[in-house]
Parts: C-alpha cells; sequence; structure tokens
C-alpha cells in the first residue's frame, strides 16, 4: 500500500525465482549468427555486405533504411554466408544476414572516449544512431529518434523504466543490480541530450534489493530519483508507468509521451548508451533470461545479437522435458515462434521455453458477460465487447468501442474465466481495420 | 522425435479459473442460506431445493441432447439456477413446484436463447415469475412458519390486529400498513413502531420470518456474498447501488404519514426483510444478464432500487425485488451500449 501504482490491472505469479538468483553470465561465443534487417520499428536496415563477405565484430554491415530506422552491426567476426528469410523473434519470417564465425572474435577498432561528457548532445545522438541502439523493452524503438523531439515539445522528465513486470523475466533487475552505475550515467547522459531537469528510476517493490542501491547511489543527486513502484502487471507499460510516477496521462490515439513531457527509456537502453559512448560499441550483445520450469539452469545471460536460441538453450542444461512451446520475450506479451533456429535480437528481454502442459490452452466458452476483463483493463477499454465486435467482423463497432487504444497487455485473456482469446481477436481487429484504413 | 511446438497469440499463461469454478463458487455461497432454511423450515426447505437443482440439470441435459449439442451440465450453471428457483418459493410448496419452475428456467430461460452466456433474462427469475402467474396462492400466501414460530417477525402485537398482518410476512405487513380500507390509522400506527424497530430488525436479519426459503435469512446470505466478493466472483457496485437506492427512497417514502416520516429502522428493515439481499448479491449480479461497463452496473442497480421501490409501495405485490431485475435484464444491452467508457488517456469532451 502507498506505492504509486495505476488503475486496472492483474497478479500473475512472478516466476522469477527460476532465474533472479543466477548471476550475470557471459554466453560463449556463438558459431554462428542469423542478424535480421529489422529489429525495431520503422524502416527495415538495408545490407551493406555480401555473400561471402569477411566481416569483424562491431562492423556495420547494415545501414539505416530512413530516419526512424537503425543500422546493424555483425555481432561476431567471420564470413557472410546467407542472406535471406530466416525466422524471427516476432515469429515471421524476415529479411537477415548469416554469419558464420572464425571463432576468434577479432573487432574492429573501437573508439574510447573516457571525457565523454563533454560532447555536444548532437554529436552524443550521432554516436547513439550510429552504434545502432533501439529500445530495449522489447518494442525496439529507434532510441536516437527519441531522443530529437520535435522542436515545441518540452521534455521536463526521463524516466527509466526499470519495472520488468513480466513474469519470469529478470535480465533487467540482474543489469541493475550488477551494473547500477553505468545505468545512472546513461540516464545522465540522456537527460543532457534532452534538456531535461529531472530522471526518475521507476522500479517495481518485488526489487527492494534494486531499489536500496539506487537509493544509496543517488543519495547525493539532487536531479535523480529512484521510485519504488506498486507490484502490479503491467505496471511497465508505458503510459502506465508515467501515469503511476507522474499522474499524468498520455492521450490516446496516436498520443506520445512527449505529448507530457515525458520520456521513457528501458534501463537496457540507458546501459547501451552508456557503452556506445564511453568505448564506442555498437549494440552486438545484450542480456536475455532463459527460463522456464523445464529449462535444466535457467540464467540470465549476455549473449550476442543472432544467437539462436537452440545454443541458449544448449548452454543452459537443455531441458528437462520436451518443449512445448518457445516464448520469445515474456508470458504475457511474448511471441510464440516455431523453431529453436530462431535468432536474439536487441529487443529480446527473454526467452521462455514452456512444457507441452504448461502450452495447452483449454477451448473457448461463450463470454459469460461476467466483466472481469472491464474490470482490469489498464486502458479502461472493454475487451469482451470489442472482441465480439471483431468475431462479428464490425469493425465500426471495434473501433469505437476503442480496439486501437488497446497495447495488448495481455490481462483480459489471462483473467477469462471462458477462455476467450481476447488479445487474438483484438488483434485481428487491429489489423482489418488498419488495412480498411489503408485502402480509403 | 517429430516435436510440434505449439504457437499461439500472447499471452502464454493463464489464471487458473474457468466457468466451473465461477459457478460451484456460487453454489457453495448458497450454502449458509440453505442451512439457514434448513433450520427455520426444516428437511422440506432441503427436499425443495434439491428436487429443483435436479430438475434443472436433467432438463439442461435433456434439451443439449435434443439439442446435438454438448452436454455442460457439470459446469454448475443448471445447478445454480435450479437452487435459486428452489430459494424463491414457498417452503410449504408442493415438490413440483420447484420442478416445474426449474424446467421452465432452464428451457424457457436459458436454452431456447442459446444455452449459458446468451440468455437476456435471469432463467431463475423468469422461473420464479412463472410460477408466480400460474399459482399465485402456493406462491404468495399461506406461509410457512418458522421453527421459532414466527411469520411477520413482529412480537408483542396487542390483541386486535387483524389476520392480514398476523399471517402476512414483514414485507406483507409493510404492505398492509399503506392500506387504509384495510387497516385503520391508529392500528397502522402501532405496528409500524413494531415493525421500524431494533427487535424486528434482529429477527429479519437472521431469518426468523416467513417468506420464501432462501431469502429469509439475511445474515447467511452476506455471508455468502462476502466470499464471493472476496473471490472475486461478484462486483460491489451492482449490490451496493442498488441496496443504498432502496435504502434512500424508502426512507423518503416508506412512511405512512407523508414524505420523510419514516424512522431510520425503516430502511434497514427493508434491506433485510424481504428477498433484497438475495436479489442483490445473487441474482442481480448474475453476470450473464447485468451489464459488463462499470458505469453500467451502478445504472443497473439503480433502477432496480426504484423499481423495487416503486411495486413495494405503489405495486401489487409486497415483494419487487424479481420482477425488478427481471426489468432491468431488458435494459442491459441499452446500458452497456451506453456506457462504454473513455479510454485512459483520453481527454473528457
Amino acid at each position: 500500500m502507498g506505492l504509486k501504482t495505476f488503475p486496472g490491472g492483474i497478479h500473475p505469479p512472478d516466476a522469477k525465482a527460476y532465474s533472479r538468483k543466477s548471476v550475470l553470465e557471459k554466453m560463449p561465443l556463438p558459431s554462428r549468427v542469423i542478424i535480421p534487417l529489422s529489429q525495431h520499428i520503422g524502416a527495415p536496415a538495408k545490407a551493406l555486405v555480401q555473400v561471402g563477405d569477411n566481416v569483424l565484430t562491431g562492423q556495420k554491415i547494415a545501414e539505416p533504411g530512413g530516419f526512424v530506422s537503425i543500422p546493424m552491426h555483425a555481432s561476431i567476426s567471420g564470413k557472410v554466408t546467407k542472406i535471406a528469410k530466416f525466422p524471427h523473434p516476432s515469429g515471421i519470417m524476415s529479411e537477415a544476414i548469416e554469419i558464420t564465425g572464425d571463432g576468434l572474435d577479432r573487432w574492429v577498432e573501437l573508439k574510447e572516449n573516457p571525457v565523454f561528457f563533454e560532447l555536444s548532445s548532437d554529436d552524443m545522438k550521432k554516436i547513439i544512431a550510429h552504434a545502432g541502439i533501439c529500445g530495449m523493452g522489447g518494442a525496439g524503438f529507434p532510441t536516437h529518434v527519441k531522443l530529437s523531439p520535435p522542436a515545441g515539445k518540452n521534455i521536463d522528465t526521463v524516466l527509466l523504466n526499470g519495472v520488468e513486470c513480466e513474469p519470469y523475466l529478470t535480465a533487467d533487475y540482474r543489469l541493475m543490480l550488477e551494473k547500477p552505475e553505468e545505468i545512472i550515467t546513461g540516464l545522465k547522459i540522456i537527460l543532457k541530450i534532452l534538456g531535461a531537469k529531472r530522471g526518475i528510476i521507476g522500479v517495481e517493490a518485488n526489487k527492494p534489493d534494486v531499489i536500496k542501491l539506487f537509493q544509496q547511489l543517488l543519495a547525493a543527486e539532487e536531479s535523480i530519483s529512484v521510485t519504488g513502484l506498486r507490484l502490479k502487471y503491467p505496471q511497465g507499460a508505458e503510459k502506465q508507468l508515467i501515469y503511476a510516477v507522474t499522474r499524468r496521462k498520455v492521450p490516446n490515439r496516436g498520443g506520445l509521451p512527449m505529448d507530457v513531457g515525458v520520456v521513457v527509456h528501458n534501463v537496457g537502453t540507458a546501459y547501451a548508451i552508456y557503452e556506445a559512448l564511453r568505448f564506442g560499441k555498437p549494440l552486438i550483445e545484450r542480456i536475455i533470461t532463459v527460463t522456464g520450469k523445464i529449462v535444466r539452469n535457467p540464467k540470465n545471460l549476455l549473449a550476442r545479437v543472432g544467437t539462436l536460441f537452440s545454443e541458449l538453450v544448449a548452454y543452459c542444461g537443455g531441458t528437462s522435458e520436451e518443449i512445448g512451446k518457445i516464448v520469445a520475450g515474456g508470458p504475457m506479451m511474448g511471441f510464440a515462434v516455431p523453431t529453436l533456429d530462431t535468432p536474439l535480437a536487441k529487443g529480446s528481454s527473454g526467452l521462455l521455453i514452456l512444457s507441452h502442459r504448461e502450452s495447452q490452452k483449454d477451448k473457448e466458452h461463450t463470454c459469460l458477460r461476467c466483466g472481469r476483463c472491464v474490470d482490469i483493463c489498464p486502458m479502461n477499454l472493454v475487451p469482451s465487447l470489442i472482441a465480439n465486435s471483431v468475431r462479428y467482423n464490425d469493425w465500426a463497432q471495434a473501433e469505437r468501442y476503442g480496439v486501437l487504444d488497446c497495447m495488448k497487455c495481455g490481462s483480459c485473456s489471462y483473467v477469462c474465466p471462458s477462455q476467450i482469446k481476447l488479445i487474438q481477436w483484438i488483434d485481428i481487429g487491429k489489423l482489418k481495420i488498419a488495412e480498411i484504413k489503408a485502402k480509403s | 522425435m517429430n516435436n510440434v511446438y505449439s504457437v499461439s497469440a500472447a499471452p502464454h499463461i493463464k489464471q487458473h479459473i474457468s466457468v466451473r469454478t465461477v459457478m460451484w463458487q456460487v453454489v457453495l455461497a448458497l450454502l449458509p442460506a440453505l442451512l439457514a432454511a434448513l433450520y427455520f423450515f426444516g428437511m422440506r426447505a432441503l427436499l425443495l431445493t434439491l428436487y429443483g437443482a435436479a430438475a434443472a440439470v436433467i432438463t439442461e441435459a435433456l434439451i443439449q441432447k435434443l439439442r446435438r449439442v454438448p452436454i455442460t451440465i457439470t459446469d454448475g450453471s443448471a445447478v445454480v439456477t435450479g437452487m435459486l428457483v428452489a430459494f424463491n418459493i414457498n417452503a410449504g410448496a408442493p415438490w413440483w413446484i420447484p420442478v416445474v419452475g426449474a424446467f421452465f428456467a432452464i428451457a424457457i430461460g436459458k436454452q431456447i436463447f442459446g444455452g449459458l452466456g446468451y440468455n437476456i433474462f435471469n432463467p431463475a427469475l423468469l422461473g420464479r415469475a412463472f410460477l408466480v402467474a400460474s399459482w399465485p396462492t402456493l406462491m404468495t400466501a399461506g406461509w410457512e412458519k418458522t421453527s421459532l414460530g414466527s411469520i411477520n417477525g413482529l412480537s408483542n402485537l396487542p390483541a386486535n390486529i387483524p389476520a392480514v398482518i398476523t399471517t402476512a410476512t414483514p414485507l406483507g405487513v409493510a404492505k398492509a400498513l399503506r392500506d387504509t380500507t384495510q387497516i385503520s390509522p391508529d392500528i397502522a400506527e402501532v405496528v409500524m413502531n413494531k415493525l421500524a424497530n431494533m427487535d424486528t430488525i434482529v429477527n429479519v436479519f437472521w431469518g426468523n420470518i416467513g417468506g420464501c426459503l432462501g431469502e429469509i435469512s439475511a445474515a447467511a446470505l452476506l455471508i455468502g456474498a462476502a466470499y464471493l466478493a472476496y473471490k472475486h466472483i461478484i462486483e460491489w457496485r451492482i449490490p451496493v447501488s442498488y441496496i443504498t437506492t432502496v435504502f434512500v427512497l424508502t426512507y423518503i417514502f416508506g412512511g405512512i404519514n407523508g414524505l420523510f416520516s419514516a424512522s431510520l429502522f425503516l430502511p434497514i428493515f427493508h434491506i433485510f426483510a424481504g428477498g433484497l439481499i438475495l436479489g442483490a448479491f445473487f441474482m442481480a449480479t448474475d453476470m450473464v444478464t447485468s451489464p459488463v461497463t462499470k458505469k453500467g452496473r451502478l445504472i443497473f442497480g439503480i433502477g432496480c432500487g426504484i423499481l423495487t421501490v416503486i411495486i413495494r409501495f405503489v405495486g401489487g405485490y409486497p415483494e419487487g425485488v424479481s420482477y425488478s431485475i427481471l426489468l432491468m435484464n431488458i435494459a442491459v444491452p441499452l446500458i452497456d451500449r451506453y456506457t462504454i467508457p473513455r479510454p485512459f488517456g483520453e481527454a473528457a469532451k
């Protein structure tokens, strides 16, 4: 009680015990990586290399496809062996560059800079853009774009999202516990670039050690603080986090946090920003939680972008039972992928392995109209009525009921006693309406 | 070796809750009231409830067999309906009354619309309405005395009180007092003072009164309701708005000497005396037939409250809970339609 939060939400079991004690571990160099050209929101990157080219670790192999886009870098040294469609962590097939490693991990020369704080904010942004950084919490919005608000948008607050409300995941938790100073420096860089006057790190109450650690480290800071947030899903959703911490409501229908003077970055992104400025390091590795009841040794791994899920699972000792479902991301919003030959992307915070029994879904019943979904919807929608409108192809009504405002947090599906796949129906509605709008 | 992975839309975890768990918990929540009925009316109350539940289950199975759809009697929803039909009849009724009521409730109230989730009216209340229309005397007169010997819940009445009061349920008494052709004003005054006092309220609260077998003990019903609220199966909006509305309107209009002539005990009496607690917590909250929106639930509860008070004070029956809920059931789609909430972040217009 007393902790800040948002209206609505659910309390799924947090299931973080599997991996929360596992100290960050460097994943051994993979023999092969697959680097998707689209790991972010915006235009896909364009390949700069051809099959047969030799590449060094950290070498730029694809350039941004536009302003809202990012470059890609080789995450191991070796030879480009294929440029084709490969499985993608969102469950689809997408264009990617395959690099077969030489096992040597020869790097391009990195430009270290111990006095990076003296750089102008434009230079900082350039370095961040060149490092190929996008939001590491999952959505993957290009970071340099978020750091370039249009003229007239006055940003006074930067929130670092250290909530990690998805059950099972502990990647951000371990990062905050083991690299807090780097995260704080990353936040200071963001504050400088945006000219914002206060930075707040939001952490959910199930990580008291992290909250305490930040409190100690930030005791002397005037403009940066940490805020403990009530344990509730989806506490880490952008709009919900902003509301919990600042009581500001981001306007819906396309409103952005900057409309209320706020920018939100994931703690992992802040860390990547620090690494890019201090060491000149492009984003070629990230922390991923490999977990699940049937994973023998769940771990938090620092792994190269493009590492195949199969190698991650094998490194964690394999599974004690046959795998039923592979989830890229967390259990609430992650994507079920059809193969373990899927690579880790810049936004992959988790790899959750479920058994056959855990991945079973019950048959849908008729809606009882119980209203549980209405009671918990953090966006204050009526999920059951939206789903029903979609079921009967009434797109206009689905839109009137707010289908486009849904952020697909999955809370409604989670609580439904009739096992209705509300998010699936809502997603169909979103796609159909986008299709109809594109036509007209 | 050919392991096929499941691929499905998120979320990939699910709360352990199903239609079955919801319905059987409602059954569980009805048990305290059933025990109270057993205590006040004896074995007969238990048997009538069993007949009702069995008839509901058998009817559901037969109709589902005829419709060639999966038989879902184990989900508990028919048991709930059957029990609620029985809860709405006089403990002295013959055995076939709950059977016919439950049959009508399931066949016409529920299955004819397509089964659970599709019905417009609360099936149990539709069953009760059918029984009241068909066998009015069996349903609304000849009330059984409780095992403690009470019908109207009043004690130490003077000797010159007419039978219309001595054989009535508490709400029947309240109704009769408003009819100056039957009761002289001075007797009405005396009885009203008896009605709206602490002793009577204790009786109606514990259930030492005549009435439908499941409605008499407000205390037992509230235990069940608290359990359902704790399990998040019912939500506060409908019962609270319903009961508050009845309280306020009864306080304003309930007295027999004009507006605001009632003592504060009278609205409390009206809340516990009839079917309001049963109706507000177990019938108006029926998920299928109440609004899904939060604001809609408030409107629904207030509407039920207004109609209940109108029927109790102006209409032909002493009790109006069942008809008021049925009438509000009709308005549910309309209420939902006009109470779609503004999404989080949308500016007020």
